[in-house]
């Protein structure tokens, strides 16, 4: 029986094969020793038609829940504009290989050549890649390089307040790459700077790296910490939700030498974690050592202003094992989902869906607080679209009556406690974005008042 | 695909006053963002309306070659069909607005999927189990090695650093290898390009984490001493790793853990037909042999007893490689796959794509130069054209292709040819269109001899010539910023 994706007649399967010089489609495979040969069907489901395919889908969408999302932790469900699917759908873009042709790749280099310049002038950097596998990943590779830039120092200083799920990212790649981490402590909440300066004064660190907003949504006061990083010869690496660069104070602005996080808060879809966006922006002074593609302005034999991957030198294909990463990808149709949201947005509309997620959260937190059932868990501090607070209920009884009603509550706050994570701590970490109204953060509200 | 180049950018097309988006009004008023942490320097974001921006992206897609344009010859690539169903599943109303951190219970569906396609993809490899996480094929390989050094370091063998790879190994290899602190033995190819086992054999010692193939290897020849190598690698203590990339001809024929692997990956984006996306999202997964499945990264997903499924993390994992479930849309697509193609289609897919091989090979080798005689597997190379008297090289045949409405082929990999042409059909291209592919190839092997200048210049009918990449290196312009 024929299959719609193999397009052979049984009548070219015969020319094709007397061409080929063998018999059979299995004298295609006479030199595999027998033993080595399966021999047998696969142990998998039958093939499905559309139709059948379609089905198993709705049943399988029936068992999750689509709910109101006040959930963050590194992950934010913000707007997605309409525009974004229905261009990412062109097949030019989408079935597209990585643009080594340049001659007809001309619309993939384009949009990596705008994405780079976007997220450098976001980060308020110079440079920047042409993306990677997500937030944790590409703070994963400025560990590495923050290592392979400095000479002999073998330590990364992590903050503590930087998102676990980054941090165990971090951690991993740093024990089989033969890196030590230190975690630096937290005081109220952020970066404890004087615990950071200590272990800096030991001249033993390559580098610096820090969340802002940190994983409990407080913006930190960074003043200072570039000079502490610099004078100990250790590069600072600033983490950022993307979305976040075009209201906060900017990396660059800060003194980072490397700027990196994910880049999902800039219209990426949930998805259930993936895929999104990891971003990566350097000072230009680090070119060399910065991992990932990279895309270049040049001219055609005609003159003509075109774009090119650029840099290979430092890519693995070239240097093998002296590679500056094993990375040898990007996240292709992802970094067109994120230049088309910026496009679309502009200046203007980053700035309100900005005011719009600090305001609700904010909203939020004063409602939570008036409660009488919450204390703030961070006293003084200042936070963005997140934020911790404290209870007196159960905070697994609360997210169960909050799932009942549809509502996909706060997160339960990892902590670390003796050197070990812990989310039993009474406190819960809600988020917020420009897509939650009034009403739906009234009725969040009302229903903890029943609690 | 149109000629015509386009060439603009955002930034040319932004007008200050136009806007492109729409959003509720604000309803908090009340609260606004202190002027203490705001960011101080204005942006280059463009401003535009939505008609324009749809139009800029569209013009810029014409200037695009993709599968759904035409053939891609690509060695090493897999460069198959993208069914379209694959793209509906992917942004699926009930999946795409899934939060990763969401109770397992309010997810049920999204981990089925994951569960199921691990399943799958274990009864294709001939492995234990499988992790769905890594994002790409370089990152299922920096995973997989970090799966052979858990193993030692929990036997207490800390001496293992080394890491055998064959000189004809994809470049991530290496690269790999490195990223995950392991020292590269390069072992070398005997002449028809198989692993030399003499060479191997003192090669192998207690410092021997294990040993990186892929079979076919990338001359497209099957490594048939396959089970003595494992074998050798095995006694002397070593984990063997099965590099996926050349995964599509096994299909229905053989499976890695058969052979004696012991850990692989299998790129999404290849072998199950999820699309390349100009450069991504691809997805990586690996597989493990029974034995190894506690080591796979955090977090896990299993099935309870009672039919439901969890998210684990387990202590004896190699660590996180990945925030959550890795290109979890990848997956999407990459199952509706397997659903489609199922146990009966999976069961002719390699031999389909090896008879397109085979039948291209053999229809162009009085052409081009064949260093390697017999059957190839899915894929074979070229060392450039037997005629080298007019100087034509295998970068000029690419270039010419382009002109004729076909991708180049991978060139100058492996690198055991100075002129290497590799090419790779896969299963979903039709006799038509590698005819018109072979004819091509035959006339721009005439066209090498009789003017051989045009066909160094070319391509002369893309949207733009040849670039001079030597230039974006001298004079680095990285951004919008350098044109202003």
């Amino acid at each position: 029986m024929a299959y719609k994706y193999f397009p052979q007649t049984e009548e070219d399967i015969q020319q094709m094969l007397k061409v080929a010089g063998v018999q059979t489609l299995a004298d295609l495979y006479a030199e595999v020793p027998e033993e080595l040969k399966l021999n047998r069907d696969y142990d998998i489901p039958s093939e499905m038609s559309e139709v059948e395919i379609r089905k198993h889908f709705q049943a399988l969408g029936e068992k999750n829940r689509q709910l109101v999302c006040f959930a963050g932790g590194g992950v934010y469900d913000h707007y997605t504009p309409s525009v974004i699917n229905y261009i990412t759908q062109r097949s030019e873009f989408l079935t597209s290989y990585t643009p080594y042709q340049a001659e007809i790749s001309q619309g993939t280099l384009q949009y990596i050549f705008e994405y780079q310049t976007l997220m450098a002038d976001l980060t308020g950097m110079d440079i920047s890649n042409a993306s990677m596998y997500d937030g944790a990943t590409a703070t994963a590779e400025a560990m590495m390089m923050a290592v392979a830039s400095a000479k002999k120092k073998n330590k990364v200083l992590v903050s503590a307040a930087l998102n676990p799920a980054v941090i165990r990212v971090v951690e991993t790649y740093a024990k089989y790459h033969g890196v030590d981490i230190q975690l630096i402590p937290t005081l109220n909440g952020a970066t404890d700077k004087a615990a950071l300066q200590a272990e800096l004064q030991k001249g033993e660190s390559a580098g610096v790296i820090i969340g802002q907003p940190n994983y409990y949504g407080i913006v930190e006061d960074l003043s200072g910490v570039a000079d502490m990083c610099h004078e100990q010869k250790a590069l600072l690496v600033i983490n950022a939700p993307a979305s976040t660069l075009a209201a906060l104070k900017t990396p660059g602005e800060w003194g980072a030498d490397i700027a990196v996080g994910d880049a999902q808060s800039l219209g990426l879809p949930l998805s259930f974690g993936g895929p999104y966006l990891g971003y990566f922006c350097a000072k230009e002074a680090l070119i060399r050592k910065m991992p990932g593609r990279i895309v270049g302005g040049t001219t055609d034999h005609n003159g003509k202003r075109t774009f090119v991957l650029t840099m290979q030198a430092r890519e693995q294909h070239i240097r093998r094992q002296k590679a500056t990463s094993n990375i040898c990808s990007n996240q292709g149709i992802m970094t067109l989902m994120v230049t088309i949201y910026m496009s679309l947005m502009g200046p203007q509309g980053l700035k309100e869906v900005n005011e719009q997620s600090y305001a609700g959260a904010h909203y939020l937190y004063d409602e939570l607080l008036k409660t009488g059932k919450f204390t703030p868990a961070f006293e003084g501090q200042t936070f963005f679209n997140e934020f911790v607070v404290k209870t007196t209920l159960d905070v697994d009884k609360l997210q169960e009556k909050l799932l009942q009603n549809g509502i996909l509550g706060g997160l339960k706050p990892e902590v670390m406690v003796n050197g070990q994570w812990s989310t039993a701590n009474g406190q819960i970490m809600f988020a917020v974005t420009e897509q939650r109204s009034k009403a739906e953060i009234d009725k969040l509200v009302e229903l903890i008042k029943e609690a | 695909m149109n000629n015509t180049f386009y060439g603009t950018l955002i930034f040319e097309l932004s007008k200050k006053g136009r806007k492109g988006y729409s959003l509720p009004a604000n309803e908090f008023k009340q609260y606004s963002i202190p002027a203490e942490i705001s960011r101080q320097s204005p942006t280059l974001l463009p401003e535009a309306d939505e008609q324009t921006v749809v139009r800029h992206y569209t013009n810029m897609s014409n200037n695009n070659f993709g599968v759904d344009t035409g053939f891609y010859p690509l060695g090493s690539c897999t460069m198959k069909y993208n069914p379209k169903i694959n793209e509906e599943n992917a942004s699926h109303p009930a999946f795409q607005g899934l939060h990763p951190l969401a109770p397992a219970c309010a997810v049920q569906g999204a981990l089925e999927v994951y569960y199921n396609t691990q399943k799958i993809l274990s009864e294709l490899g001939g492995m234990s189990e499988f992790t769905l996480n890594p994002f790409a094929g370089a990152h299922g390989e920096l995973t997989g090695l970090m799966v052979i050094r858990n193993y030692h370091m929990k036997r207490g063998d800390l001496k293992r650093t080394k890491i055998i790879i064959p000189d004809s190994a994809h470049g991530t290899n290496p690269a790999s290898a490195a990223v995950c602190g392991l020292e590269v033995v390069e072992v070398k190819s005997t002449a028809d390009g198989t692993v030399d086992v003499e060479d191997l054999k003192p090669l192998l010692n207690d410092e021997v984490a294990g040993m990186m193939m892929t079979n076919p290897n990338t001359l497209g020849i099957f490594e048939t001493k396959i089970p003595e190598i494992a074998k050798l690698v095995h006694d002397c203590g070593g984990l063997m790793y099965y590099d996926g990339a050349n995964l599509n001809p096994l299909l229905g024929v053989c499976r890695p853990g058969d052979m004696g692997f012991d850990v692989m990956h299998i790129n999404l984006h290849k072998t199950f037909s999820t699309p390349h996306g100009g450069g991504g999202p691809g997805a990586g997964p690996i597989g493990v042999r029974a034995g190894l499945e506690a080591y796979l990264p955090n977090p896990q997903v299993k099935k309870a007893d009672d039919g439901t499924f969890y998210v684990h993390y387990d202590k004896d994992s190699l660590g996180s490689i990945s925030g959550f479930f890795g290109n979890y849309a990848v997956v999407l697509r990459a199952y509706t796959f397997l659903l489609s193609a199922g146990k009966e289609q999976f069961a002719k897919m390699g031999s389909l794509a090896v008879l397109n091989a085979n039948y291209i090979k053999e229809s162009l080798k009085d052409c081009y130069e064949l260093p390697i005689q017999g059957l190839c597997k899915h894929e074979f190379v070229f060392n450039g054209l037997i005629d080298k008297s007019q100087h034509v090289t295998t970068l000029d045949v690419a270039k010419r292709l382009l002109d004729y409405g076909f991708h180049a082929p991978t060139i100058y990999f492996p690198l055991l040819f100075h002129e290497a042409l590799m090419i790779e059909p896969t299963e979903t291209e039709s006799k038509d269109t590698i005819d018109a592919f072979i004819e091509v190839m035959r006339k721009i092997a005439k066209e090498a001899a009789e003017d051989p200048e045009m066909v160094k210049s070319a391509p002369h009918c893309t949207p733009i010539t040849r670039c001079d990449d030597v230039k974006a290196v001298k004079e680095p312009k990285l951004t919008y910023k350098a044109y202003l």
